[in-house]
């Protein structure tokens, strides 16, 4: 049942990943990409791209993209409401509960503890997109491409929607 | 009317939401305290404290419930989907229109392109991760919680989902020594 998949593949992302839109990033790929095999390292670091040149939450973008595409609209409301559904119910639910507990330092254990974890899941990812560029592009354009855009985006500081639509061009132009 | 303006408060607080979560907060704080009065600057605060904790994005989690305060359930649906809907209809146009000319050598070139750009963006996000991960656990539980989790995730095939569980878990059950020492406040990153 590709419904139930779905609202799988991105409830458990939506209900550990903690620490926002990066953090949930590579928990999305561990399921669409390890897990269901719906896309190639490829396929995901281009909707990646895309869904990182447009506005608004990353996590919510990448559940209603990847979920039309597994099963059209309905799929893409299962993808939205599987990511957003479990922490938004539990922050109406608890909120009351929790006010109490804002200043609580288990409260902020939690979120320091993991953070560890995911800087290592990101760099995992990181680790196989460059693998995966030296792969089809070569070493030669791949160490090119990460030296120009981390200039760009690190130091002169360029938005990412720019540098992407740059490296895009260039693709078409001479990777062609 | 009240619909209408949770919409168009989330509308632009979604479109305008620019670098992920941190960008939409204060955008958040403009519409439902300065412009429609909806919360307090104090409730504000709180509710965004409280998101911080929670997993999951942070503007619609915000979102959500303030429309859920302001107009029950339907203004929290209506909210959540004002925050994310259009970005999510331009990227499915976008993309299935790009699918199309999949097999024209120039976009093959794009899609290639792009791959080493976006590594950069993540390599760029696990160096923030660790870095926040020194400044609160200092090196060497970074150190120890990284390796065991690369070990445990590529070795061992465990779903990392079962680590940060078990980790949350532990915060929440460890015995707590009396001298804390404070974190330094911080927006969370979530987008």
């Amino acid at each position: 049942m590709n419904l139930w998949k779905i609202f799988i593949a991105f409830f458990i992302p939506g209900i550990v990943g903690y620490g926002g839109g990066p953090a949930s990033i590579p928990l999305v790929e561990n399921e669409v990409v390890d897990r269901f095999h719906w896309m190639n390292v490829s396929e995901f670091s281009e909707m990646l791209a895309m869904a990182n040149a447009l506005p608004g939450p990353i996590a919510t973008k990448m559940a209603g993209f990847i979920g039309y595409q597994q099963g059209g609209i309905l799929g893409s409301f299962v993808g939205v409401i599987a990511t957003v559904g479990p922490s938004l119910l539990l922050m109406i639910v608890l909120l009351s509960l929790l006010y109490k507990f804002k200043d609580s330092p288990r409260v902020k254990t939690m979120t320091n503890l993991i953070r560890p974890v995911i800087a290592i899941l990101l760099g995992i990812m990181a680790f196989q997109f460059f693998y995966n560029s030296y792969d089809t592009a070569g070493w030669m354009q791949t160490a090119g491409l990460i030296l120009v855009s981390f200039l760009l985006l690190e130091k002169v500081k360029l938005h990412p929607a720019f540098v992407i639509l740059g490296s895009l061009i260039y693709g078409a132009v001479f990777l062609s | 009317m009240q619909q209408w303006n949770l919409f168009s408060a989330f509308f632009r607080v979604g479109m305008l939401g620019y670098g992920g979560g941190p960008s939409s907060i204060p955008l958040v704080h403009k519409e439902v305290v300065e412009k429609y009065k909806w919360l307090s600057d104090d409730d504000f605060g709180d509710i965004l404290a409280l998101g911080n904790s929670l997993p999951g994005p942070i503007a619609t989690k915000m979102a959500g419930y303030i429309g859920y305060r302001v107009s029950g359930v339907i203004g929290m649906m209506n909210a959540v989907l004002a925050t994310i809907l259009p970005t999510i209809i331009i990227m499915i146009v976008l993309i299935t229109s790009l699918n199309n000319l999949r097999d024209q050598p120039w976009v093959a070139g794009m899609t290639q392109a792009v791959v080493p750009v976006v590594g950069v963006m993540l390599a760029k996000l696990t160096y923030d991760f660790f870095k926040k991960a020194k400044i609160q656990l200092g090196w060497i539980v970074t150190i120890l919680i990284g390796t065991a989790s690369l070990l445990l995730i590529e070795w061992a095939g465990v779903h990392p989902g079962i680590i940060i569980f078990a980790l949350l878990l532990y915060a929440l059950v460890r015995p707590m020594r009396r001298k804390e020492t404070t974190p330094i406040n911080q927006q969370e990153q979530s987008s």
